[in-house]
């Protein structure tokens, strides 16, 4: 069942085509790869489908409605969530009202002003079964700007996850962390995306994790995509390994 | 047992409750020991601290700078002093129960037009539109009595109950006026508490910290912006409706700008990433105001030389230093 389509999808930066002409197919809950060298318009589709950016032509569709140009609250409301590449916390704040704020917005409760936040108890049961199924909980009183780099990550996923989305796209969930963090990170954030009925879009550039993780893989190059297909399919494409892996195309 | 820690603890909002309610009990004792004039002075800090509390859910909480909250200070006294003159209304209590929603809907008009933007363009807009209410209320002098004001004689407490007339009338009203504030005071300081606590709290919390993520919570950033601005004059605008009938008379002063560079000095001297920074600030600014002036005609170079130590050595104010110092003592982690 497709949950999300993009049809000839198309956004340019001067002369360079970020997206150029992307016909991009999610179906349900399938744990997708999107992959590509930098500048290959990867975060740009995301962009596009979350709302960051408006696109200059096409369509998006989600469960067959057009957001092609919905807010973002609206896009948010209808079960998209994102991660950010730069982990994007709220530094201030402790590591559980980070999570809870996703929550409060996801109920209509974040306008809420005649009561106290940390005494709503179901929000507070939610927000700490978040943070457990992160390996958060006995961090819930840090503040998030105190937190070790694969913790933001994993917090940075978790915020996103606690809105409760039908479709989560994750920008690069493992880089600027260590190799063993990475295993945990990927390890943690799938099991808690295929234990609920999460269908996830990750941003990757180590194919190590991208090929262990994966259900499919889209490969992008040059605002387009070149391949498409389960990760054996994609390792055994001569284009893929040649402009991922460097290696020589067959004569 | 150790207590599971998704159970709400009520244990540290006793403390906090019980430390409220012993300062309370201190400022309620404080006329019985101190003159007359420090009991005006008192009830002018208690009064800026008001001002600072609504002042500093803009800044320390939404990270929105205006240099324009004369403003509503401004439009709080002026409807005291309208109300007065045109409807011959002598009650207090008539004067905030009308005053607040005029406050409040000036409040919505500018923030409806200042939240569009943020950073310097907002604090530009807040400015312009104070200086616009500053130029009518300096021109239009049939309405607003031009730079010599209007009067506001003392009015009646507690719908009619104290009234003050005769002899010694002037010390009574102090006197009652003192308690008058502090119970508005006290009344201010917990509903602010409440708000900045409350999911809408902390959402212009995560809208000052990181505006993105907010936005992509489903946050819509520009209508919480608005509702802080909204509560943050309204809350000034009570400031504004107490203090006219203890000054007795209102005038343009009160919108000019500097009026707005005193309320952002009161937050930068208490702290304004923290609750309590303003309230410290509202109080200490009056009486470093009052005994600069009493000391010498350079008062205002004296205050700016304040500020400026202020900024360079304790940036994040008074409460914020100790606050820092009590923070190293202990382990870095907040407690709910």
């Amino acid at each position: 069942m497709i949950l999300l389509q993009t049809i000839d999808l198309r956004k340019q930066f001067g002369e360079t085509k970020a997206c150029d002409g992307v016909n991009f197919v999610v179906h349900k809950g399938e744990f997708l790869s999107l992959v590509g060298s930098n500048g290959a318009g990867k975060t740009s589709l995301v962009n596009l489908i979350s709302a960051q950016l408006t696109p200059d032509s096409g369509r998006i569709l989600f469960e067959d409605k057009d957001i092609t140009f919905a807010p973002v609250h609206e896009r948010i409301k209808a079960g998209i969530a994102r991660s950010f590449q730069i982990v994007n916390l709220f530094d201030g704040l402790s590591v559980f009202d980070n999570v809870a704020l996703s929550i409060f917005s996801r109920e209509g409760k974040a306008v809420k002003m005649a009561a106290l936040a940390d005494h709503d108890q179901e929000v507070r049961n939610e927000g700490f079964d978040v943070l457990g199924q992160f390996g958060l909980k006995d961090k819930s009183q840090v503040l998030a700007g105190g937190l070790a780099q694969g913790e933001r990550k994993l917090l940075d996923v978790a915020v996103a996850y606690a809105l409760r989305p039908k479709l989560l796209f994750l920008d690069e969930p493992t880089s600027g962390v260590s190799t063993r963090d990475k295993s945990q990170i990927m390890d943690t954030v799938s099991s808690v995306v295929r234990a609920g009925t999460v269908t996830a879009v990750v941003i990757e550039h180590d194919m190590d994790v991208v090929f262990r993780y994966s259900d499919r893989i889209v490969m992008m190059h040059e605002g387009r995509f070149l391949a498409d297909g389960s990760p054996q399919e994609i390792k055994a494409n001569p284009e893929v390994a040649s402009i991922l892996l460097g290696a020589p195309l067959p004569a | 047992m150790k207590a599971d820690i998704a159970t709400i603890s009520y244990r540290p909002k006793l403390l906090l409750a019980l430390a409220a309610v012993l300062v309370l009990v201190v400022l309620a004792l404080l006329p019985f020991y101190i003159g007359l004039y420090q009991v005006q002075l008192l009830t002018y800090g208690l009064i800026a601290a008001i001002t600072a509390l609504g002042f500093n859910l803009l800044l320390g909480y939404t990270g929105l700078l205006s240099f324009g909250h004369s403003a509503f200070f401004g439009i709080g006294a002026y409807s005291v002093a309208f109300l007065l003159r045109d409807a011959g209304i002598h009650s207090m209590e008539l004067y905030i129960l009308i005053g607040v929603p005029i406050a409040a809907i000036m409040s919505a008009l500018f923030g409806y037009i200042c939240v569009r933007h943020t950073r310097i363009f907002f604090g530009i807009l807040t400015l312009a539109l104070s200086q616009v209410l500053y130029s009518l209320a300096l021109k239009l002098f049939w309405i607003t009595g031009g730079t010599d004001g209007l009067r506001v004689p003392r009015p009646t407490l507690l719908a009619g109950t104290l009234t003050f007339t005769g002899g010694g009338a002037y010390q009574r009203f102090v006197q009652s006026y003192y308690y008058y504030v502090l119970a508005a005071f006290a009344l201010c300081v917990v509903i602010m508490w409440v708000i900045v606590h409350s999911p809408f709290g902390k959402a212009l919390q995560a809208i000052r910290d990181n505006e993105t993520r907010a936005r992509f919570l489903g946050l819509r950033i520009r209508r919480f912006r608005w509702i802080s601005f909204l509560v943050s004059g309204t809350f000034t605008g009570l400031a504004g409706i107490l203090w006219v009938p203890l000054n007795g008379l209102t005038t343009p002063e009160i919108l000019y700008w500097p009026f707005s560079g005193d309320i952002v000095f009161t937050a930068l001297l208490g702290g304004f990433r923290n609750f309590t920074g303003p309230i410290v600030g509202g109080l200490l600014f009056t009486y470093l105001k009052a005994y600069a002036v009493a000391t010498t005609e350079y008062w205002q170079l004296l205050l700016g030389v304040v500020l400026v130590l202020l900024v360079l050595v304790l940036p994040t104010g008074i409460v914020g230093a100790l606050s820092a110092m009590v923070n190293k003592l202990r382990p870095q982690e907040k407690t709910w």
